[in-house]
């Protein structure tokens, strides 16, 4: 768990790394800690998996992933979490989640993210993941996104 | 965005050092100076190529919760909508997606409780049913594309 000293942290550098020569200084200095506690305490908050990595944030559409596909699946439960694994070690799913059903409106368990720089390239790959899951799969669908209404990732209040 | 841009995108995705001067060691990886690759990560954050630069948080690991969320918003409400859900600091981001669920965010809180909290919010402020999708399990997550 964090203290509160992790938090001031958190919140100090959920929005960025300064862009300064000595990024860890100029925390320290704003935190009132020395630089060597701060690269112990993101150090211990990566080991410990608070902290995912340390590093860019592309916005995929500006790098030419113009499609983006959520792909969505009705799999049977029994089944799921065998083929959930299978379809996350698929190369090009970046995410890939056991979800709960909301019927009538929504009948799928299995989400996969799928990221192209077309729809063709997407389609192309949500039919391989249909071919995958075969028989097990009893309806899909793909949502494409066709807008970032918000991306600013955790924002704790500070 | 040139050849330097690209190999800053696809070399700094993970990785960066924790060291009195970090942006010099990557630098020199790459063949840069400290001062151009300040320069450029300054760049391509303001011309939106990076969305950030720095740690990625976890959320569920500091004892919080990450929900993905959706509305079905009626088409000449979504401007309202959008302003209405992203006004929310819990919002992490949101997309437009094609479908009668047209769009979809996720909700990230400190406490599990503020997840309930912020839908409450969220119906409260739109007048529309917010459909949580809360994890049940995870399988794969590794969001590294190549510019």
């Amino acid at each position: 768990m964090l203290d509160a000293d992790d938090r001031r942290l958190v919140v100090a550098t959920q929005g960025g790394l300064p862009l300064v020569p000595r990024p860890y200084h100029l925390l320290a200095e704003q935190l009132g800690m020395t630089p060597q506690e701060v690269m112990a305490r993101l150090e211990r908050m990566l080991e410990s998996g608070v902290i995912r990595r340390i590093g860019a944030v592309p916005n995929h559409y500006a790098i030419g992933y113009h499609a983006n596909g959520m792909s969505v699946w009705d799999v049977a439960d029994e089944r799921i979490d065998e083929l959930g694994a299978q379809v996350g070690a698929l190369d090009f799913v970046t995410h890939c989640y056991r979800r709960p059903r909301r019927l009538p409106l929504w009948p799928y368990n299995l989400f996969a993210m799928v990221h192209g720089r077309s729809r063709e390239e997407v389609a192309q790959k949500v039919a391989r993941i249909a071919a995958l899951l075969g028989e097990a799969c009893r309806a899909h669908d793909v949502l494409y996104s066709s807008r970032i209404l918000k991306k600013s990732g955790l924002r704790l209040v500070g | 965005m040139d050849e330097v841009d690209r190999a800053i995108v696809n070399g700094l995705q993970g990785g960066f050092p924790l060291c009195d001067e970090p942006y010099r060691a990557v630098a020199a990886r790459l063949g840069l100076s400290e001062a151009e690759l300040l320069s450029r990560l300054e760049r391509l954050l303001r011309d939106g190529i990076l969305t950030r630069f720095g740690p990625m948080y976890q959320v569920e690991r500091m004892g919080g919760a990450f929900v993905l969320a959706a509305l079905a918003v009626p088409e000449e409400r979504y401007e309202e909508v959008a302003a209405a859900v992203n006004a929310l600091p819990e919002v992490a981001h949101n997309y437009r997606r094609e479908h009668a669920l047209n769009m979809w965010f996720v909700l990230a809180t400190e406490t599990p409780g503020g997840i309930d909290e912020a839908i409450a919010r969220i119906e409260a402020a739109t007048g529309l049913e917010v459909h949580a999708f809360p994890k049940l399990k995870e399988y794969f997550v590794e969001m590294k594309l190549t510019a």
